[in-house]
């Protein structure tokens, strides 16, 4: 009797949980990293690196559970101001493309993986946290994956991801912003625009 | 000085005089830094590039993590030098019985069986030890062969040579074939990051200047440095 009182408690303050917020960071995340890699173990077309199905399967699993915009603001700097809400609108597209065009080609790895999930500790009222994941490999120091998470009244969403220490979008600031200094807004745009054609045009001789 | 050391070394002042229009206060050797990074991107395609494609071509993923695990080995008793003089005691010790355990028991260090019983391996280096007594990075500095670098960790890599078992090995043609090996196993291990900068990257100089001094800082703080907030969108 205990016991179902117990099971009840808990089966309604998860209830409770999801009706006045949303699952907390540190979950969302185990859990779709865990989706997005039972999906490869199924899929032999996604381990021997299909582009475009890899590049389907972040936007569909992963994307959602970005600040796309925020993520651009990050990498863009300090010219984000200056740029007219269309200007905006098309960097993030470009920006978000560019991500996803180049992991997808690294997430075949991610099926022999394993993962440490680093416990989260936070309070109620925090807004912005850093959920970290561990990598394990042998032979090799453990690879820390590190998403920096923002409270939204759509979810918990990441904004920035660095993996070892390096941010996958700061790493862009320098270089976006020589791109401004040299051609302005729509020359960064420009140069991300030739640079995703780049990715998706077919490699010749592309090497295993 | 010959003629030919001479044209060279006018060529790269000439470079770095001109190259850049206006300068990152962390790279202010730019123009001679991005000379250095073709150079050694000339040589790791002709050379470094397809022989360690054909080894991961040729040797089986066992036997390549065997060749790994051995030149880690020998980096243990060295890493747990730097954790020592970084105040990290309980590290220190744990790199020394890594080597031990590994050694004795993984077979000269081909097996990896320490991290199977939970201790970890590190990454410490003389210039991690050296950022973690307060020295900053100075200016970025692409080397010779070995990349990016800074003036604190340059210096740090002579002492890491200097302490290095496989460069003080002897004779001489054994310790150029452990070398070669080594470089071999590196390089064959960064295929894929290499591509992904290529890919990831519009300018790839600036994208892995970038990412180095992000990654340094990162070690330096053992992987949590002081979190910077993000500006107002």
């Amino acid at each position: 009797m205990k016991g179902f009182l117990a099971g009840a408690a808990l089966l309604l303050g998860s209830f409770g949980a999801q009706a006045q917020g949303h699952t907390p960071p540190d979950e969302l995340v185990k859990a779709v990293m865990l989706d997005i890699q039972a999906i490869i173990e199924r899929d032999k077309d996604l381990q021997s690196g299909d582009h475009g199905k890899n590049i389907r399967l972040i936007e569909e699993k992963a994307l959602p559970h970005f600040n796309d915009v925020g993520m651009t603001a990050l990498a863009v700097g300090v010219n984000w101001r200056k740029a007219s809400p269309e200007q905006k609108k098309r960097l993030t597209h470009e920006f978000r493309s560019l991500l996803v065009r180049t992991y997808a080609s690294s997430l075949a790895a991610f099926r022999e993986q394993k993962f440490d999930f680093r416990p989260l500790r936070m309070k109620p009222e925090d807004t912005d946290v850093t959920v970290q994941v561990r990598v394990l490999q042998p032979g090799t120091q453990p690879v820390v994956v590190e998403y920096d998470m923002e409270k939204t009244p759509r979810g918990w969403k990441c904004y920035d991801l660095r993996v070892a220490g390096i941010s996958l979008v700061i790493n862009y600031r320098t270089e976006f912003a020589n791109l401004v200094r040299e051609s302005g807004i729509d020359g960064l745009i420009r140069s991300l625009e030739t640079k995703n054609k780049s990715l998706d045009a077919p490699k010749a001789g592309a090497a295993k | 000085m010959n003629p030919r050391a001479a044209a060279m070394a006018l060529t790269l002042l000439a470079a770095s005089g001109c190259a850049t229009t206006t300068t990152d206060p962390r790279d202010p050797l730019e123009g001679y830094n991005r000379a250095m990074f073709a150079v050694n991107d000339t040589v790791d395609e002709a050379l470094f590039k397809p022989v360690a494609r054909a080894y991961k071509a040729v040797a089986p993923a066992p036997l390549r993590g065997m060749v790994r695990n051995f030149f880690a080995n020998l980096e243990d008793p060295f890493i747990g030098a730097n954790n020592m003089l970084q105040g990290k005691f309980l590290d220190g010790w744990t790199d020394w019985a890594r080597f031990v355990f590994n050694t004795v028991f993984g077979v000269f260090g081909i097996n990896d069986v320490a991290s199977e019983m939970g201790l970890e391996k590190h990454n410490e280096d003389f210039g991690q030890t050296f950022g973690r007594w307060g020295a900053g990075d100075g200016p970025y500095l692409v080397l010779p062969f070995f990349g990016p670098s800074t003036l604190r960790d340059a210096g740090g890599l002579v002492l890491d040579l200097a302490a290095d078992p496989v460069s003080q090995h002897r004779p001489v043609n054994e310790r150029n074939a452990a070398i070669a090996t080594n470089v071999v196993s590196h390089r064959a291990d960064l295929l894929d990051a290499s591509r992904l900068l290529e890919e990831a990257s519009i300018d790839r100089y600036v994208f892995l200047r970038d990412a180095y001094l992000q990654r340094r800082r990162s070690l330096v703080y053992d992987g949590s440095p002081p979190r910077e907030r993000r500006p107002a969108e």
